[in-house]
């Protein structure tokens, strides 16, 4: 009788999780339903309290008091600009349980002598997800934090040696399959995986992010599908799913964003640097630069404004600057818009955050898609701290290593303003045919001072 | 294989089948907080970490489990906190009042 009540309340658990994530589909009732998804989980836990299989207490409750000790400033003191290392630890944090958890019932199960094959080939998928994700979740939120070097460390035979290894786990698993009971190949599979998750996320670059911690989620939501195959949880297996489609998706949605194929983000080998940079670029020509004064009459008149914000602008922490600028404009009647490219942040949808942190409402926050239409009618577009994300090369140099690649037309606009600190290259090292367009002036400086200038200047104007 | 694998199939397909669906539909806008909001929600392996450390199959099995409840309780509650900060901050434009951003009210009172 319990038994079937606990069931039914992760079945209560698991509708609350699905209509959380629908309720994700608009800004205005996301909250709420997230508040509900918190209440399936209490509700689960609760339930699971009365497990038969559950005899002792004390160890449950010093585990979660530590849990909740530790979540509690993972998830209110933790800024919004550290979010994507913050999402990998947790990543790790995850992976970390489903992987302990298969352990543990491996051992339960080869010393009662319990160990069936579907079992246990489910508990080594567990263990070989986790492992991988505990690892390079880890490896990913050092790169991020940049405790590690964020440049890709790369070696002679490392694709090579990283197939090797992954074909190696596959093969402990079939092993498994076959002998259940082979501990020694059981904690090699464990060993070997904990090795490809450090080997895996170390050639690539911090850039890379995106995809790799999206990836990891991905890892993350299988390792929790396969504990639910373990030990006949269906709750498991439908979060697991979800979370492991979502961060497919999202991993897709990235590497398309970032013009490289999903196949090659798979086996690791992005992040590599570009060694054949064209030499010279097509258009040629001059930067124009202009002054603050210049500028802001012209933002102070402009009827339609379209901010475009890189990843340079959260560097420079400018998100509240641009947004006191976009501001001062509306005063004076003009029409401000915000233009976010799918890689503007370090993670998916970061620059979305960043900017609705600093007040932007979200409904001026505006997706690629959609703004690209809006830039023909535009009077100026403020370009800040982003650059190859507006290189038209992407549209019309195919010897560009970043053709292809999805960008923002900020080259349609009537007039462009770009704020770059200096005349240097994009991270990618490709000329900017943007900067050099006629129509373009260039605000040379730190874009915090450039966007605090310009914001008293239009004040004044 | 047994027949309750081949159920558990079903579900994972069909709970995949519901994935594609629920997340194609969910904007860009609100990818980060998707990111929190599922990493919220797959702290549910709580569930199985509580019956292991609570199982009394001996210290090694105790102390595996204790460490993955601690864990999955940090994702529950450190995931579900963030999630709902970031959403709090996502506001609708406000009609007729200029800038009045620090309004703490619900983003759910939209005109």
């Amino acid at each position: 009788m319990t038994e079937i009540l606990i069931q039914l309340a992760y079945l209560f658990a698991a509708f609350l999780f699905i209509t959380a994530l629908r309720a994700l589909g608009r800004p205005d009732s996301a909250r709420r339903g997230m508040q509900l998804a918190a209440f399936g989980m209490a509700v689960a836990i609760i339930a699971t309290l009365f497990h038969a299989g559950v005899v002792s207490y004390e160890w449950i409750v010093v585990g979660a008091a530590v849990g909740a000790v530790a979540g509690y400033p993972l998830g209110m003191w933790v800024p919004m600009t550290a979010m994507p290392q913050r999402i990998a630890l947790s990543h790790a944090f995850g992976a970390l349980a489903a992987a302990l958890v298969g352990i543990g019932e491996y051992i339960i199960g080869f010393s009662g002598g319990t160990l069936v094959r579907s079992t246990v080939a489910a508990l080594g998928l567990e263990v070989l997800f986790g492992g991988v994700t505990v690892t390079g979740s880890l490896m990913a939120f050092g790169k991020l934090q940049e405790i590690l070097p964020g440049r890709p460390l790369t070696f002679r035979g490392q694709n090579a040696i990283n197939a090797l290894l992954f074909a190696a786990c596959c093969g402990c698993v079939v092993w498994l399959i076959a002998f259940p009971t082979q501990v020694a190949v059981f904690s090699a599979m464990a060993t070997l995986a904990v090795l490809l998750g450090v080997l895996f996320v170390l050639p690539i670059g911090g850039a890379d992010m995106p995809v790799v911690v999206s990836l990891l989620n991905s890892y993350a939501g299988l390792a929790a599908v396969a504990t639910g195959f373990a030990i006949d949880n269906n709750i498991l297996i439908i979060v697991g799913a979800l979370d492991g489609l979502s961060g497919l998706i999202l991993s897709i949605a990235m590497s398309k964003a970032m013009n490289r194929s999903f196949a090659n983000v798979l086996f690791g080998a992005f992040g590599a640097p570009i060694t054949d940079a064209p030499a010279a670029t097509a258009a040629g020509g001059e930067m124009s630069a202009t002054t603050v004064e210049d500028a802001a009459l012209r933002l102070a008149y402009a009827e339609r404004v379209i901010m475009v914000p890189g990843y340079g602008l959260a560097v420079s922490q400018a998100q509240h600057q641009m947004r006191e600028l976009g501001d001062l404009i509306e005063k004076r009647g003009g029409d401000v818009r915000y233009a976010i490219h799918p890689v503007a942040g370090r993670m998916p949808g970061h620059m979305n955050v960043l900017l609705a942190e600093a007040g932007v409402p979200y409904d001026k926050l505006i997706d690629m898609d959609e703004i690209n239409e809006r830039f023909v009618e535009t009077d100026v577009a403020i370009v800040v701290g982003a650059n190859d994300v507006v290189n038209p090369a992407a549209h019309t140099n195919p010897a560009s290593p970043i053709f292809g690649m999805p960008i923002l037309k900020v080259e349609d606009a009537k007039s462009v303003l770009v704020l770059k600190r200096g005349k240097g290259k994009g991270f990618s090292g490709v000329e900017n045919d943007l900067f050099v367009d006629p129509k373009t002036s260039m605000l040379f400086g730190d874009a915090r001072q450039s966007l605090l200038d310009l914001g008293l200047q239009v004040k004044e104007a | 294989m047994p027949i309750t694998t081949i159920i558990q199939l079903f579900v994972f397909m069909l709970a995949g089948f519901v994935g594609v669906q629920t997340i194609n539909r969910i904007p860009p806008l609100l990818h980060t907080p998707l990111m929190a909001a599922t990493n919220a929600i797959s702290g549910i392996s709580l569930v199985a970490s509580l019956v292991l450390a609570g199982s009394g199959d001996g210290v090694l099995a105790t102390v595996l489990g204790t460490t993955a409840v601690a864990c999955a309780m940090a994702n529950i509650v450190g995931g579900f906190l963030i999630t709902d900060r970031m959403l709090s901050m996502f506001k609708r434009t406000k009609t007729a009042v200029t800038d009045n951003s620090k309004d703490g009210a619900s983003s759910a009172a939209t005109p």
